[in-house]
């Protein structure tokens, strides 16, 4: 005990966190004032929102629970929707399957195999209309995880509503929308990246004109991070990646409070536990200041770094499937206790499959437990004046500056992505992490420590529907046959004149799904107009 | 003695690099994997052409008998494995060709047996070390 007493704190081995950051076996209150002298005039709900976006944050409302569904047939989705409505959950994040992602048809000889498997095919309006029946959206905001296909998916969303009666300037929801992170992963590109940034800001112009209580774009650090970037690139890129997109809105004329308010983010949560909520908070701080200083934001609401986080399969393991709910249930911790908006798990068995309604019911229930048992929405921010989550957070507000300076040095993220600079970075950082995990200097749990030495799978999987997938075929088919072809013809050609002349493509592209035409009809005429991304090849 | 274009010979059956042609058929995205695959070959000296994403299988087997490859890995995380696999079994086929290929994915362990059926020189479900992989490339 003696020994004990003598060891200096400071000196035991040596931590380093995945951004690089040294950690200290002790923190002290000098520490944090060292890095933010300001520290204790912070207060929730106030600028720079670091402690939380809200003076009272969950105690007032707790995070809305949004889990990722959608697959088969929109009759399919619709019922895995009132099955996840009837248990409790207050939102809805839309899967679609990757025809639908990248712009095809269900009938086009490329998504053999693909349709409805990985999430919901849509084809036509009609599938919107058969997948939200009966589902209220005043009272459930819809979440559309799309990209590429965005200002289709987008436009069919916003038919249905109107067609319903919404009033769509109060129509509220989110859109993934975030086409630049999807050449740096996920690769649900189409168009060249200059047009791909285009179709963006005219979503984000059409909403804050015409719907502007939707959120048309939501930055995802997600994809990036899971991609292999570590959490300060993850923060980084995707505010380097809101900036552009705000530049561009800017140039249209908006001023920074018409449209900022209504951008969202989506991150990811997987590795060290602190590491991450400082990350989240520092990233709030930061988001806020280079919306007020660099942007002249006035509006608080435009300094908010609003966010969905929770998922994080990178850091789900296939083996031993089940301690994924131990992993996803420190990842829901994480994300309460960093203040977010909205949660979104992954269910354990994602790594094999699509989640089995079992796996998808668990999930729910981690997050309800949180909120109901755990006390996690009594008091704002309860890890504010931690000494080493503050230091932390000071970190991460200067580490993600510095990087994104970095970026601004390869000619600005636009440029940085074209060239592939930030591909080809974190696949550099991807291959390294995966050396560390297969060697054992990361730790994996089942993985890499504590195998067994013989696994038997436990995870059920999720049977593909090849009767759906014909049946979504058949339907597309018949109504191509039905619908009236000369509306479908006129909007296709207005959405074509539009796009030559750079108009905003919002309304050309609603009246066209109005017309019944399809996705891949509508995407043709673009991709005509636009050509397509060619990837660079890095590794 | 030797003449100049012996030596020629015999460096290149001594520093032969073996040609993999890496490649994402279908429309899947998830191409961290491949690319880490792609990067670990390289440094162990094979030569690695990776053709990037959503290729068709036709593309693909183009390329590699473009590119002369010995071998191709396809990479499929999206479930479309037993599919695809048919089609370029029936490619190779159809085209009388004979290039080696092996597949990389989530592919559950219970379909490695039929993709191997199908014609792949082995199947890899996800998990599979990275070395397994080389050294299995490396003993072709």
């Amino acid at each position: 005990m003696d020994n004990l007493k003598n060891e200096n704190p400071e000196s035991i081995g040596n931590v380093i966190l995945e951004s690089g950051f040294e950690v200290k076996s002790v923190y002290r209150r000098e520490d944090v004032l060292i890095g933010y002298p300001e520290i204790d005039e912070e207060e929730p709900g106030k600028y720079p929102f670091t402690r939380g976006i809200h003076p009272l944050m969950y105690r007032k409302q707790p995070f809305t629970i949004r889990q990722y569904a959608g697959f088969a047939s929109p009759e399919e989705t619709n019922k895995r929707f009132k099955f996840l409505i009837r248990n409790g959950q207050n939102g809805l994040n839309v899967a679609f399957d990757l025809p639908t992602q990248c712009g095809l048809d269900s009938d086009d000889p490329r998504s053999l195999g693909e349709v409805g498997r990985v999430g919901m095919s849509v084809d036509t309006l009609e599938d919107f209309e058969i997948a939200f029946n009966g589902i209220d959206l005043d009272k459930i905001t819809v979440s559309l995880t799309i990209n590429g296909a965005a200002l289709v998916i987008m436009a069919m969303y916003f038919a249905m509503a109107e067609k319903r009666g919404y009033d769509l300037s109060k129509l509220r929801g989110t859109s993934q929308n975030d086409i630049l992170k999807e050449f740096i992963g996920r690769g649900t590109w189409i168009f060249p990246v200059d047009s791909s940034v285009k179709l963006v800001v005219d979503t984000i112009e059409y909403c804050a004109r015409n719907i502007p209580k939707y959120s048309p774009v939501s930055v995802c650090g997600y994809h990036i991070r899971e991609s292999g970037a570590n959490p300060v690139q993850e923060m980084a890129y995707a505010f380097c990646i809101a900036k552009a997109y705000s530049d561009e809105t800017i140039k249209r004329g908006l001023g920074i409070d018409e449209f900022a308010s209504r951008l969202s983010y989506n991150f990811d949560i997987y590795g060290n536990f602190f590491e991450q909520i400082a990350k989240f908070r520092g990233g709030r701080r930061l988001w806020a200041k280079i919306m007020r200083e660099q942007y002249g934001a006035l509006n608080d609401r435009s300094c908010w770094m609003r966010m969905i986080a929770g998922g994080g399969g990178a850091g789900l393991t296939k083996e031993q499937p089940e301690n994924n709910i131990v992993r996803t249930a420190y990842y829901a911790l994480i994300s309460a206790l960093s203040g977010t908006q909205t949660m979104a798990l992954c269910t354990y068995d994602e790594a094999f499959t699509i989640p089995t309604e079992k796996a998808a019911e668990i999930a729910l229930r981690t997050m309800q437990i949180l909120t109901h048992e755990m006390g996690i929405c009594d008091t704002v921010d309860p890890l504010g004046g931690s000494y080493y989550i503050e230091t932390l957070t000071n970190r991460f507000e200067n580490e993600i500056q510095k990087e994104m300076k970095k970026v601004d040095g390869w000619g600005g993220i636009v440029n940085a992505i074209a060239t592939g600079k930030i591909q080809e970075a974190i696949s550099q950082q991807a291959y390294i992490k995966e050396t560390a995990i297969q060697n054992g200097k990361i730790k994996k749990v089942g993985v890499n420590c504590f195998k067994k030495t013989e696994e038997k799978r436990t995870v059920e999987f999720h049977p593909y529907n090849n009767d759906a997938a014909n049946k979504q075929i058949n339907k597309l088919r018949s109504l191509k046959s039905k619908r009236d072809q000369a509306p479908v013809n006129a909007t296709l050609e207005r959405l074509r004149q539009d796009a030559k002349n750079n108009e905003n493509l919002m309304p050309a592209a609603i009246e066209a799904v109005k017309a019944y035409a399809s996705v891949g009809e509508i995407i043709e005429v673009l991709k005509d107009v636009y050509g397509e991304y060619q990837e660079p090849i890095f590794f | 003695m030797l003449k100049n274009s012996d030596y020629n010979l015999y460096f290149e059956i001594l520093f032969y690099l073996m040609k993999v042609l890496l490649a994402k058929p279908g429309l899947d995205g998830h191409d961290v994997g491949v690319k880490v695959l792609a990067h670990a070959l390289k440094n162990s000296g094979v030569d690695v052409v990776y053709t990037g994403l959503r290729k068709s299988i036709e593309n693909i087997v183009q390329q590699a008998v473009d590119e002369n490859a010995d071998l191709i890995g396809l990479s499929i995380l999206s479930g479309t494995h037993r599919i695809l696999c048919e089609r370029i079994s029936h490619v190779m086929t159809e085209r009388n060709l004979n290039i080696q290929w092996i597949v990389g994915g989530n592919i559950p362990t219970e379909d490695v047996e039929s993709l191997e059926k199908l014609g792949a020189l082995k199947a890899f479900p996800t998990g599979t070390n990275i070395e397994t992989v080389i050294r299995f490339i490396q003993s072709l």
